[in-house]
């Protein structure tokens, strides 16, 4: 296969990240820990757990200063809250004003957050800026580095959007989410978010319009795909090196997009038969917009939610969709019925590409080669829900 | 008033016993807010409701509104409900 540097950046040159330690943030089901690896990303080091007992859905380091945390937290007894540090994780402070709904007027039902489910830090060219995608689906912005919160554009309460979020009812297991919120790295007013279910948006000014970018998409045998309320797009990720393009990773298949087409293009359809293309997560290169990499679970039937056959496995392709290859060396063999979250895998900026992901079953897995070859750096973890990487100074 | 803090609170209180005073449930509410912020969102919601899995006694009698009047000597007690754990 060839190598990462050998093929060009489309549009935006990024440079690997030089050797520096990198830190992984994974969030778990009860609690977050902070693995410090070397630059050679071969020892790590466990600081944790932070907030045991805490349900933790996505730990993120702002990488424009390089030292402050964010993590999404709430327990099985309390509401929602963010917690803050400034000192990587040595310390943590509570936001002032964590994300919550706007009180509904006298006599009508209002929703109330669950829990923040995504986070999202703004470009460097907007300071302590960060949105938050909530469960049940909502959009927040923070102006002053994660410390207050308020409802963002007009979709949490927009008539329009509540119907196509649906209810409770209508969405995942641990209920439904806005999440995927994107940046434009080069535009800020440019952005994209996504709701399971309720479909994928996009605004290019700056939140205040959307319009809907369900194109091409697939949706369950028997429904509408004009409504977006039956889309379910799980993950969607833009290419740092080409931000004409996604890539999403939806209930019903692996999408590509390359603007400014509307139309989202089935990549997943060559993916074995027998794996086929259903999953949660999907990561982009940092450099190479034609290569992405999948974790496919098993979608038949029942919808068990395991890996394939209980064969864990990540695909990779290196040509934008047009094939895919499998990477399961290190990886158990057979009997692994885990399977990884739509936050749960990501990658790092190193050259070659590390790729992480954390599983149902509290693994934590990387790769030094981007899949080739995988190590198990952490066992016995609560349930994963959320891995990031950042490469510190 | 005294208020009972279950243990997933004590973060706030740094104990398990806080003084209050108000004229209902939502004023000693928020003045627990004041001596501890971020306290009440944790226990209430953005529309005022109780949280699922969080349950307030008064002198042993479970209070779901929050305009409930209480006096200077009632016992408040905040629980964890069996279950949210």
């Amino acid at each position: 296969m060839a190598r990462t540097k050998s093929k060009p950046a489309v549009g935006r040159k990024i440079q690997p990240a030089k050797a520096r330690r990198i830190l992984v943030m994974v969030a778990t089901r009860k609690g977050a820990w902070l693995y410090h690896g070397d630059a050679a990303r071969k020892s790590w080091r466990a600081d944790g757990p932070h907030f045991l007992g805490h349900v933790i859905s996505h730990v993120v380091l702002d990488p424009r200063d390089g030292r402050t945390l964010l993590a999404a937290a709430k327990t099985g007894h309390l509401g929602p809250t963010i917690f803050r540090s400034m000192d990587l994780g040595r310390t943590w402070k509570e936001a002032a004003q964590p994300p919550a709904f706007a009180k509904a007027p006298e006599g009508q039902t209002g929703r109330a957050v669950d829990h923040t489910f995504w986070l999202t830090p703004g470009r460097a060219a907007d300071p302590g800026v960060w949105y938050a995608g909530t469960s049940p689906q909502g959009l927040f912005r923070s102006e002053d580095g994660g410390v207050t919160w308020k409802p963002f554009s007009s979709i949490n309460d927009d008539p329009q959007f509540r119907k196509w979020m649906g209810t409770v009812q209508d969405g995942t297991p641990d209920g439904p989410k806005l999440h995927s919120i994107i940046v434009d790295p080069r535009d800020s007013q440019h952005l994209y978010f996504a709701m399971s279910g309720g479909g994928v948006h996009e605004s290019v000014d700056g939140g205040r319009t959307w319009a809907l970018l369900l194109k091409g998409l697939d949706v369950v045998e028997g429904f509408d795909r004009a409504q977006p309320a039956v889309h379910d797009p799980h993950c969607i990720r833009i290419c740092p090196s080409n931000p004409h393009r996604l890539y999403q990773q939806n209930h019903c298949g692996i999408y590509r997009l390359d603007r400014p087409s509307e139309t989202w293009v089935r990549i997943g359809k060559n993916m074995p038969k027998q794996v086929g293309d259903i999953g949660f997560p999907l990561v982009v290169h940092p450099r190479d917009p034609d290569t992405a990499w999948v974790f496919p679970m098993d979608g038949t039937a029942v919808w068990p939610r395991t890996s394939p056959e209980g064969r864990p496995a990540v695909y990779a392709t290196r040509n934008a969709g047009k094939t895919w290859q499998r990477f399961d060396s290190g990886l158990p063999a057979k009997q692994a019925w885990w399977t990884v979250k739509r936050q749960a895998m990501t990658g790092d900026a190193a050259d070659p590409v590390g790729l992480y992901f954390g599983t149902t079953s509290g693994e934590l897995w990387m790769s030094r080669d981007e899949g080739r070859r995988w190590t198990c750096i952490a066992r016995h973890l609560p349930e994963i829900y959320a891995v990031e990487t950042a490469a510190l100074s | 008033m005294k208020v009972l803090i279950p243990s997933a609170l004590r973060s706030y209180t740094e104990r398990s016993e806080a003084e209050a005073s108000g004229a209902t449930l939502a004023a000693v509410l928020a003045d627990l807010e004041r001596n501890y912020p971020g306290i009440r969102f944790r226990m209430i919601d953005e529309q005022d409701r109780i949280r699922r899995h969080i349950r307030i006694f008064v002198n042993g009698e479970q209070v779901r509104d929050l305009a409930q009047p209480l006096n200077a000597s009632d016992e408040v007690i905040i629980v964890q409900a069996l279950s949210g754990g």
